[in-house]
């Protein structure tokens, strides 16, 4: 499967869209084929600051309890409220309204750390 | 695909939820071949197995079906089972994870002569269709009337030709009937029943919708609701337990355990919020601990809601009573229930 060329990827299988100083991050269409119907994602509070590659939140499907990583560091400056209702968001729409969070990122050459879209499709295909 | 009890068994082939849709609305098709069949034979059949377990077996009807657990001295459960009563012999179905002991149990007590015992565990298969349109979808490939099968009892016959044990039970809380044939013909029914019905909607079904409709349908997974540690007694088993049988393995400590009622039990539980309740999480009533969830799943014919079993302490089991699930160090409200969660309209 193809992946946005427009974004980038964590070998945990997020992607992230840079929009000056801030990104938005989700779980790519790899991922959420993966977990199966998606139940419940908890993610981390407004105002937290998370630290990039590290464990923030859960990401949840009938059957099974995944851990949620960020690709970047920052400030959760604003989370997906419509996931609450309806999570299979993620699912249905994982690039679009199935976005997780948005990170005010503190260092944004921690890019350099992450994945271009062909690199990214040659991990998920070998998952 | 997950490896599963020394098979490869797929949790989902196309979403547990739609699976899950496909049978309570119309039939969903399952292949259990990883169930353990043991062939039982001979005229002390019955007398015996009711030595080993906690249900009656003489008094089974020919063709009749019947659920039957099998306890430890102590008991604890070694396996709860289904035996089939055909003619000139029994089928037991033994749960996979549980077939090399059983099959160790059985063997050990068996007696000098009168019963002998043929394990088919990987030989013949079993291929269940559960759904509210099984009948109509079935009906058409077997030489048996199914709409005069009634619930618990079997008939043999053939499906496409093939000889069949035609069984009216399953494990979804829904009508259907579980097909015991011979591996080698067994994906050449799958295959025809799925091409044949895939219009009227039959969907194959994994593993993951099969633990979601038990679960609704307040059914117990040996190793969560029943146990080696878990009496059936504890796991409201109950029912299954006959106390006028003179003696089998298990009556005095289920007797016991029944006459003193102090036993941490096994209880429904609703969760308020969206966060699911999962197996281990430990389970709070008045702020002090109470017991841990054993079974936790969305349930789709429950509202939609978070629903779970638990093995808590006497006081904090009864329905009504409000708990408080502990997800990741926060406290999540639920509220007991009767089990089951789900029954289907008659």
């Amino acid at each position: 499967m193809a992946q946005p060329e427009d974004l980038l990827y964590s070998k945990e299988h997020e992607w992230v869209k840079v929009d000056g100083d801030v990104a938005t991050i989700g779980v790519t269409d790899y991922a959420q084929s993966s977990l199966g119907d998606i139940v419940y994602v908890e993610l981390p509070k407004v105002g937290s600051a998370i630290r990039q590659f590290s464990n923030v939140g859960v990401i949840e499907s009938v059957k099974a309890v995944s851990d949620l990583f960020t690709p970047m560091s920052g400030e959760v400056v604003e989370v997906n409220a419509g996931l609450e209702g309806d999570p299979a968001a993620v699912n249905r729409d994982p690039y679009g309204s199935g976005w997780l969070m948005k990170v005010r990122l503190t260092d944004p050459g921690e890019t350099q750390n992450l994945l271009g879209a062909a690199d990214y499709d040659a991990i998920a295909q070998q998952s | 695909m997950v490896p599963f009890a020394g098979f490869e068994m797929p949790v989902q082939y196309s979403s547990i939820l739609r699976e899950h849709d496909a049978v309570r609305r119309r039939a969903g098709l399952f292949d259990l071949s990883h169930m353990a069949q043991f062939v039982l034979s001979g005229d002390d059949v019955a007398d015996w197995a009711d030595t080993l377990t906690t249900n009656a077996v003489a008094t089974m009807k020919r063709m009749q079906a019947r659920y039957n657990i099998f306890c430890s001295e102590s008991g604890g459960a070694h396996d709860d089972t289904i035996f089939y009563r055909l003619d000139g012999r029994w089928l037991l179905v033994v749960n996979a994870g549980n077939a090399d002991k059983m099959w160790e149990h059985l063997k050990a007590n068996l007696p000098a002569s009168g019963v002998s015992l043929e394990n088919r565990h990987g030989v013949d298969a079993l291929v269940a269709i559960q759904g509210p349109r099984s009948v109509e979808m079935l009906q058409p490939h077997v030489d048996v009337d199914l709409a005069g099968l009634r619930y618990y009892f079997c008939a043999e016959g053939s499906v496409y030709g093939v000889p069949a044990v035609i069984a009216r039970t399953g494990y979804t809380g829904e009508d259907g009937f579980e097909l015991f044939v011979a591996g080698e013909h067994a994906p050449q029914i799958w295959n025809a029943l799925l091409t044949d019905r895939a219009s009227e909607g039959l969907e194959p079904c994994g593993l993951g919708s099969r633990d979601v409709l038990r679960l609704e349908a307040g059914m117990p997974l040996y190793g969560h609701e029943l146990t080696e540690e878990i009496s059936p007694v504890q796991a409201g088993l109950a029912w299954a337990i006959k106390r006028a049988k003179p003696a089998f393995l298990g009556k005095d400590a289920l007797e016991r355990q029944i006459e003193r009622d102090d036993f941490p039990r096994i209880a429904g539980l609703v969760m308020d919020g969206r966060a699911p309740a999962r197996e281990g999480y430990p389970v709070l009533f008045g702020g002090r601990a109470a017991g841990e969830i054993r079974s936790g799943s969305l349930a789709p014919s429950v509202g939609n809601k978070n629903v779970a079993t638990a093995l808590l302490a006497k006081e904090a089991a009864e329905p009504g009573s409000r708990l408080q699930v502990e997800i990741r160090g926060t406290m999540h409200d639920a509220t007991v229930v009767p089990l089951p969660f789900y029954k289907r309209a008659k």
